[in-house]
């Protein structure tokens, strides 16, 4: 079974590595995805961190953004870390990056500032307990609907869940826990 | 796991980590709003806030700061992408005016006109990530010493000419490369080596006020640090690049790259993606300049299509190196 990792923009590896690392004890492969083909053989998809508006141009450059639309209705788990969570997303306000309305979200694009602002944090997810999480320029989730609230900080949802849609504002790749890796292997695998 | 009380662990996490989701892009210069918003529109993944192009720092001549901090803000406020700015080399205040600005990165440019003969900014005493230039591994390992978030390379800006971007990676990677088959007493030595360029000027010292070079003792040689303290950070620093074969942080191209086949070629000798200086706004249409190389550089081995973007696109005029003043020679 094979997990893949959007391989436009961002920190790509870091996911990939990770899933590599759990590959043997759940029997996945990590597979880097560029291309329509590519998505035909996984059963998740990791959108990374990066820039929004680059990876959003590249969707639409290659035709991918709707063919992804399409896979998710027809069952394909997806993961959007921070970036990611913006392409997922209902609602950004920014015309510069459309969201595929794949989880019902309004996200504020670098809501918590510049990166001085950047910070890391310790939060509580619902099942797995504590994590660190590192926001990096950090979109918020202003408001969510007909989603389950699996994480929040400062009153405000950080990791939310449709059905077989995650979408994080935090990046999971950058810390040595696997939790939330196994957690979407674990989904995806059902 | 992270340990949130050593908040120095932290902040290089979360400097390194920012670099990280600039990976696989194209970071541009620009000197206004308006280019800004064209290189934000084309896929930049962040843009450079500077005062002149490279090419027009060459022409001009004079000495290069800073952008001014009205430019600065403008741009910040015209684009939802990452600015970064440059400073010069060794200088403190510059790069604590822009980091007060807001600006997401600085980039400690030997594009400007250096500050400090003897030292590169102790990056560790920001809060923003840096950026630096490395003409060879041992440079790139002293600005990794010094905190930087990222390294370079250093080309030869301004140019549109690729050799010395080329010449720069060859020699970085090579020295990683080689770092195999070295015992620890043996890197020890290289860490030793390394470290020459932070005793300069005490030794200067010494010989003005001794006549003889190494008659002083190596205390407080690079901020506070004796030279023994320098030499132990920098053998950590090279167990960890031979461990990981490669830098342990984000490595981009910079300097010269004027084309997509340039981008695509950064690309393709391993980068982790490219800054482009004069190369677009030089060039005789920037906005098919820059989308080209931002697709040059995420299908840079898809040669059909990084042969229809460059069809028809007029690059900058290029400069042969032997004759220019090297940039590239600034800092060390």
């Amino acid at each position: 079974m094979n997990i893949g990792i959007l391989n436009i923009q961002g920190d790509v590896s870091e996911h990939y590595n990770f899933i590599k690392k759990l590959g043997k004890k759940y029997n996945v492969s990590p597979l880097m995805v560029k291309n329509n083909d590519d998505l035909d053989n996984i059963c998740g998809l990791i959108i990374p961190g990066g820039e929004s508006t680059v990876i959003y141009n590249f969707l639409i450059k290659n035709n991918m953004y709707d063919h992804i639309i399409n896979m998710n209705k027809n069952g394909l788990y997806i993961m959007g870390t921070c970036a990611g969570a913006i392409i997922l997303s209902e609602n950004t306000s920014d015309e510069r990056v459309k969201g595929m309305s794949l989880i019902n979200i309004k996200i504020k694009r670098n809501a918590y500032g510049r990166q001085i602002n950047s910070f890391i944090e310790n939060i509580n997810i619902k099942d797995m307990g504590n994590f660190n999480a590192v926001f990096i320029r950090a979109p918020e989730i202003e408001e969510y609907k007909n989603s389950e609230l699996l994480s929040e900080y400062n009153n405000k949802p950080v990791f939310v869940r449709n059905k077989n849609v995650f979408a994080l504002t935090f990046h999971p790749e950058l810390t040595g826990n696997p939790k939330i890796h196994e957690y979407f292997i674990k989904q995806c695998q059902e | 796991m992270l340990d949130l009380k050593t908040l120095k662990f932290g902040d290089e996490l979360l400097k390194r980590g920012f670099a990280k989701m600039t990976k696989g892009g194209v970071i541009m210069d620009v000197t206004n709003a308006d280019q800004a918003k064209i290189a934000e529109k084309a896929g930049a993944v962040a843009v450079m806030a500077l005062e002149r192009v490279p090419s027009d720092i060459r022409k001009n001549g004079g000495v290069a700061r800073m952008a001014d901090p009205l430019k600065v803000k403008e741009i910040l406020d015209n684009v939802s992408i990452p600015v970064m700015a440059k400073v010069r080399i060794g200088h403190l205040s510059e790069a604590y005016v822009l980091e007060s600005l807001g600006v997401d990165m600085l980039d400690e440019s030997e594009v400007l006109t250096p500050a400090d003969p003897f030292y590169h900014i102790n990056k560790k005493l920001y809060k923003v990530p840096v950026v630096c230039g490395a003409r060879t591994f041992p440079e790139a390992v002293r600005r990794i010493f010094e905190g930087a978030a990222m390294i370079r390379t250093k080309g030869e800006a301004g140019t549109g000419n690729i050799i010395e971007a080329m010449r720069h990676i060859r020699a970085v990677n090579d020295g990683i490369y080689i770092l195999k088959d070295l015992t620890n007493d043996e890197l020890y030595k290289v860490a030793e080596n390394i470290s020459k360029s932070y005793i300069n000027l005490r030794e200067l010292t010494s010989n003005d006020l001794l006549g003889e070079n190494n008659k002083l003792p190596y205390d407080n040689v690079y901020y506070g640090m004796d030279y023994k303290t320098v030499n132990d950070e920098l053998f950590k620093i090279l167990k960890e690049i031979r461990k990981m074969k490669r830098l342990p942080l984000v490595n981009f191209a910079a300097g010269g790259v004027a084309t997509p086949s340039d981008a695509a070629l950064m690309m393709k000798m391993g980068m982790d993606g490219v800054f482009v200086g004069s190369g677009i706004f030089k060039s005789k249409n920037p906005e098919k300049m820059a989308n080209a190389i931002v697709n040059a550089t995420e299908n840079y081995e898809d040669y059909k299509s990084i042969a229809d973007v460059s069809s028809g696109l007029e690059g900058m005029e290029g400069l042969e190196i032997e004759n220019i003043e090297k940039l590239q020679d600034r800092g060390n």
